[in-house]
């Protein structure tokens, strides 16, 4: 195990100077109680997110990847307070949100949102779409009346959508439509932190291109900082300046856009890149893979030393002890791995 | 002269009923597969790919849907006509399906190994030890630790990757000579994906079977098979051998996906060329070529006439009136 002070050391130095940080992460931790009988009590927790710590730029995209279950929501619902951390700071432009209540945090809500994957699940389907985006604008009484109604049309032409929309309903739209009008919704408070979650998953192919067209047309727009969660690793690589690859509620590997599918440096990391197909024949044909054996642990229950021993092709006799931390590779490189 | 492929789709037309109206699901699609080839159905989802192979194994719910017109050769003989015994022993024996959702083909509350010896002793007439036997083998040839131990086990006691696993298993136990996977990993994590693919890929080598692979993904496709069909409203609008389709993409429509795909290896980053608007109600295919209302090289000649398959090259064939290098009519 490292020293705990040895841990922060390194932590600080991943930390870039304070006003270029939008949003920092430390240690953040979710645990979810698992209850038995009817006593409901408690005999354990799953580790859903376990001690991450980054950073995000004003922005910056960090893309965070992942395979189903490893934590990449919770991670993002968590910074935002939609589920409180079981501990960990979350800092976002310069205040901790972690023991932040009521009306001061109501006033931080308004610079971070969310966008969340599923279009039709996330949009109330008795509002109409100038209610939807309009929602918002009501609860921090931003604006009203005839002054409400021109700055939804407005959002709604900044995404794509016809203005004359407003007064039909979700049901009438396409998948890429409505996730559009959560878009709109999403940017309505000129937030400066918005948590996509998946946001293109649910959607055919022809229209994500559009989706993420339109993601980072805004950020350039309105100058967005945003923490881009996807199992699709070709498109996060795609979205976002930096990426983090999220295994059983740790991140093992953070690094650059390019560096991370050029360079890298956690044997989980690298399985995950063998593992997406390239859609040319010519370069598939030569690509080697590394499979990976078995499935995913529960998080119930991660495995002693590093979480990633059960599963990883390089393993050795120290990885069933030691649990290795984030350490820094290269320049602005980070990795879990004892042999990185 | 060619040999008589083992599976011949001749203009395949399905459609469904609904309350005025019908659903084109499928709208004259035709393709061929010989012993051992691969053939990767790529489209988006609603495009026919799913009701395209359930007509071919006659499992299309007969009202509200009707396969109206074409021909299903296998092996010489037409399936659209055999009876509903002779087509059971096809799809027992003959042709095996697997799909996304392992649960469509497992029997929730039975046990593992019951699942697979029934078909063994049915179609492979062995008897309770041969098939118990077999099915350890079955399971451990796809990779399923300890199967001797785990035929007693229900579907819900094995994990989403390994449920596929004995779904394929069981699509192989009577050795068909064709297996058909509906996007079998879809819902799957990548790792998991890449284990199942490799699998099949191993399979299919060994065992000398034809595959034909639906997809939504064109990565997939490129690591699995030799041929590929792109869908669109119903029709195969691009059909080549895989090397070519990403190098000379030549229908309008496959240009667009390719665009909207970033690439894992890229080292620039494009905007992506997203494909305007979204694809036709199938209720309501539009006159003409079906992809003329998001087409950017669309001409007059689009707007009336829909284009069959013209060849590009000898092995490659595009239903496009234009020539999309050029930008002009073919
Ligand atoms: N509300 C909850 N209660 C209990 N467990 C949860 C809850 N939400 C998520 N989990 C568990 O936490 C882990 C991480 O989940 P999640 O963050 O949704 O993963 P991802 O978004 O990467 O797919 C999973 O094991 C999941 O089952
Ligand atoms: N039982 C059914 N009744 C009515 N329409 C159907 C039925 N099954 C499929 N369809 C329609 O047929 C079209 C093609 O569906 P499908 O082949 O499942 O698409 P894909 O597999 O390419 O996603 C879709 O428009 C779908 O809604
Ligand atoms: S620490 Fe050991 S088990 Fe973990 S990723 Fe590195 S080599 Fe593999
Ligand atoms: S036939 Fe015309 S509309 Fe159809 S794909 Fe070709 S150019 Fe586009
Ligand atoms: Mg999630
Ligand atoms: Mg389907």
């Amino acid at each position: 195990m490292m020293a705990q002070n040895e841990m922060n050391a390194t932590l600080e130095k991943q930390m870039v100077p304070a006003e270029d940080n939008l949003v920092v992460v430390r240690n953040l931790k979710k645990y979810f109680p698992i209850k038995r009988g009817v006593l409901q009590r408690t005999v354990g927790h799953v580790q859903a997110v376990d001690n991450v710590s980054f950073t995000v730029k004003r922005g910056e995209t960090l893309g965070l990847v992942g395979e189903s279950g490893c934590g990449k929501s919770t991670t993002g619902k968590a910074i935002l307070q939609l589920d409180r951390p079981t501990a960990g700071e979350v800092i976002i432009d310069g205040v901790d949100l972690v023991h932040l209540k009521g009306e001061k945090l109501r006033q931080m809500r308004r610079k971070m949102q969310i966008i969340f994957q599923d279009p039709f699940a996330s949009l109330n389907p008795r509002m109409n779409v100038g209610q939807i985006v309009g929602e918002p604008l009501d609860v921090h009484g931003v604006a009203r009346g005839k002054e409400k109604e021109e700055r939804v049309k407005e959002l709604l032409k900044v995404v794509g959508l016809n203005p004359q929309f407003v007064t039909r309903f979700p049901h009438e739209f396409s998948g890429g439509q409505r996730q559009r009008i959560g878009i709109a919704r999403a940017i309505a408070l000129n937030p400066s932190f918005v948590v996509c979650d998946e946001p293109i998953a649910a959607l055919d192919v022809s229209i994500q291109a559009q989706v993420v067209n339109l993601l980072k047309d805004l950020q350039g727009k309105f100058g967005l900082t945003y923490l881009f969660i996807a199992h699709d690793l070709s498109m996060v690589r795609h979205i976002s300046d930096r990426v983090a690859v999220m295994y059983l509620g740790r991140i093992v590997e953070i690094a650059d856009w390019q560096a991370i599918y050029d360079d890298p440096r956690h044997p989980y990391s690298q399985a995950l890149l063998s593992a997406i197909p390239i859609p040319d024949p010519v370069i598939e044909a030569k690509r080697k893979r590394i499979i990976l054996e078995g499935d995913v642990p529960s998080a119930a229950n991660p495995p002693k030393g590093c979480r990633f021993n059960t599963r990883c092709p390089v393993r050795q006799e120290r990885c069933f002890i030691d649990d290795p931390q984030l350490r820094e590779v290269m320049p602005g490189h980070w990795a879990a791995c004892h042999f990185a | 002269m060619q040999q008589q492929p083992l599976l011949e789709v001749k203009n395949l037309k399905t459609r469904f009923k609904i309350t005025g109206a019908y659903v084109h699901a499928v709208n004259g699609i035709s393709y061929s597969l010989n012993e051992g080839d691969s053939l990767g159905v790529v489209g988006e989802s609603g495009c026919g790919k799913s009701v395209g192979v359930m007509s071919v194994m006659r499992l299309i719910p007969q009202p509200p849907g009707e396969i109206y017109e074409g021909e299903v050769l296998y092996d010489g003989r037409d399936l659209l006509k055999l009876s509903s015994e002779e087509m059971r022993h096809i799809r027992g024996k003959e042709i095996a399906m697997i799909f996304q959702d392992p649960m469509t083909s497992l029997n929730p509350v039975m046990r593992i190994g019951r699942q697979i010896t029934e078909a063994l002793e049915l179609h492979m007439g062995m008897d309770k030890k041969q098939a118990r036997d077999r099915a350890a083998e079955l399971l451990t040839m796809v990779g399923i630790p300890r199967a001797a131990d785990r035929l007693e086990d229900y579907p819900h006691q094995f994990s989403g990757g390994m449920r596929q696993r004995v779904m394929i298993a069981m699509a192989l136990s009577c050795m068909p000579q064709v297996l058909i996977a509906d996007e079998p990993t879809t819902a799957l994590d990548v790792t998991i994906q890449a284990q199942i693919v490799d699998l099949v890929k191993k399979l299919r080598d060994e065992l000398g079977m034809a595959v034909i692979w639906i997809t939504h993904d064109l990565g997939v496709v490129a690591r699995l098979v030799k041929n590929v069909a792109v869908m669109y409203a119903g029709f195969i609008i691009e059909r080549s051998p895989v090397e070519d389709l990403y190098v000379h993409p030549s229908h309008p429509y496959t240009l667009g996906l390719l665009g909207s795909l970033p690439r894992l290896d890229s080292h620039e980053r494009e905007r992506l060329i997203s494909i305007q608007g979204a694809p036709p109600d199938l209720v309501d295919v539009p006159q003409g070529c079906p992809f003329r209302p998001r087409c950017p090289y669309a001409i007059e000649r689009c707007v009336e006439e829909n284009p069959p398959l013209l060849p590009v090259s000898i092995t490659h064939e595009s239903a496009c009136w234009v020539d999309v290098t050029t930008g002009r009519p073919r």
